[in-house]
């Protein structure tokens, strides 16, 4: 077993503003836009993102929601461990926004479908993005793209996409772990 | 914790741990944040059947569990003994294989004898979930009162809880008893001595028959209607002497020098058990626990359809 370092912490925070910006590019000043974290690891991401929003670019009153797709998910009854739920925090509508969803890696498409349903008991969006930090290329098993990407990879299905953050692990990293 | 009930069945109180309570507790956090979002539904179960079968009159429980189970999506089917071939002379355990020749998987069942649950979970090959048996146990009740107890107070642990009225015929009092005494509640019971168990203090509660005293004593007073349509002898003298003795009303609640929770598991005989002014009263959580009752049935619900193989 081989674990190989894909991003360290200074390569995570330019592609963390340069994602930053690209939302900015399109989004103005975000007072019609919505960003939504997967949880639990997409939770992360969101929350530096609009922590960067804030303090980097000064934009003010950032709409951030965290989204538990556990009861969603296709999976249900067809794993041998069951499903741990998380907490949902929405607590606005997002009714004609524009929602940005975000998770750290993007690997099968399965648990985007999820939140796509998800969003939806909480109004019908003006229209949905989806921000990833990984995209793990020829992965995929439903036709789902992202808008924003931090880095594209090309891992084989048995590798596996480890992110750390300096939350939970002391500091930023991305690592590759083939078995 | 670990994410799996140690049950098959949701039969009784009695048949769980700490650990269980708390998994269904957690789940239920989850499912009372999905009832209060614009659209109050969750796909999980939409390949799950589950059959009510009500063998006792029942409102708000078979309302309750209803709900609970078309916000998880799954498929419902009714019945109630009144309406059913039960009436010529079928058994229990024909009725239900006839209804699981159906393809059904989970079976919600009421029954006016006591271990009627666990003889069914024995015979049929579906998950039951109990909704009262007899005079034994209403699981999903007290797991829906202590929800509440925790959702207002914090904790359950080391709280005092009373239980005033009927223990006698009450399976929400003997459930609330096995489900408080497990989370580290202490517990007494309150009412006319005829309609106290014998041995109830073996279950490690305490008795008071004094109103005042077991107001005083606790912080919050779980109080049940009495049970007239199970009482073949009478038990005290009249309504109003019950009333005078064990009723609760505002007067009393005002003279206690602190402000105790008051619950109710319905139906409210206003004026008998309870005045309005009480039943009303900000200190009540009476209409709490019937919302937490759909978010703790969906989540038993839930964590039992988990372990469903397909």
């Amino acid at each position: 077993m081989s674990k190989k370092v894909l991003l360290n912490s200074k390569e995570i925070d330019i592609i963390l503003h340069r994602l930053a910006c690209q939302l900015i590019e399109n989004h103005n000043d975000f007072s019609e836009t919505v960003l939504i974290g997967l949880q639990p690891r997409g939770s992360f991401l969101a929350k530096r993102l609009a922590s960067i929003l804030t303090n980097d670019y000064k934009i003010k009153d950032i709409h951030l929601g965290l989204l538990d797709i556990t009861f969603y998910r296709d999976d249900f009854r067809r794993r041998d461990e069951p499903l741990e739920a998380t907490n949902t925090q929405i607590d606005f509508l997002i009714e004609n926004k524009n929602v940005v969803l975000i998770d750290d890696v993007l690997f099968s498409g399965r648990s985007v479908r999820a939140a796509l349903t998800a969003i939806q008991s909480y109004g019908r969006p003006e229209n949905v993005e989806l921000l990833v930090l990984i995209d793990r290329r020829f992965s995929r098993h439903l036709p789902i793209q992202p808008n924003y990407r931090g880095r594209q990879v090309d891992a084989i299905n048995e590798e596996k996409v480890i992110v750390h953050w300096k939350e939970l692990h002391s500091k930023d990293a991305i690592y590759i772990d083939n078995k | 914790m670990k994410q799996q009930l140690s049950v098959e069945h949701l039969l009784g109180i009695k048949y769980l741990n700490k650990n269980d309570i708390d998994l269904i507790f957690e789940t239920a956090n989850n499912f009372k944040e999905v009832i209060n979002r614009p659209i109050k539904k969750v796909p999980s179960l939409r390949d799950i059947t589950i059959a009510n079968l009500f063998f006792e009159n029942s409102t708000r429980t078979k309302l309750s569990f209803e709900l609970a189970e078309k916000r998880l999506s799954a498929d419902v089917i009714n019945f109630s003994a009144s309406q059913s071939s039960v009436k010529k002379g079928e058994t229990l355990i024909d009725t239900v294989n006839n209804i699981l020749a159906m393809k059904v998987d989970i079976v919600v069942m009421r029954h006016p004898n006591v271990g009627a649950g666990v003889f069914l979970s024995k015979h049929v090959d579906a998950k039951i979930i109990n909704a009262g048996d007899g005079t034994h146990e209403h699981p999903t009740q007290a797991l829906l009162d202590s929800y509440s107890i925790k959702e207002k107070l914090g904790t359950v642990k080391g709280k005092k809880v009373v239980i005033v009225g009927d223990i006698l015929h009450s399976r929400v009092a003997l459930s609330n008893i096995f489900a408080l005494k497990l989370q580290g509640a202490e517990v007494k019971v309150c009412g006319p001595t005829t309609l106290i168990p014998k041995h109830i203090r073996s279950l490690g509660v305490e008795v008071e028959t004094n109103i005042k005293k077991a107001l005083e004593w606790c912080d919050v007073a779980n109080v049940l209607r009495v049970q007239h349509e199970r009482m073949d002898i009478k038990y005290f003298p009249s309504t109003r002497e019950y009333t005078q003795l064990f009723g609760i009303n505002k007067e009393i609640l005002d003279n206690l020098g602190k402000k105790i929770v008051i619950m109710h598991p319905g139906p409210i005989n206003r004026g008998v058990e309870i005045t309005s002014d009480v039943a009303d009263a900000d200190q009540s959580i009476i209409l709490n626990q019937v919302e937490n009752g759909v978010a703790v049935r969906m989540a038993v619900i839930y964590l039992l359809a988990q372990q469903i193989k397909r």
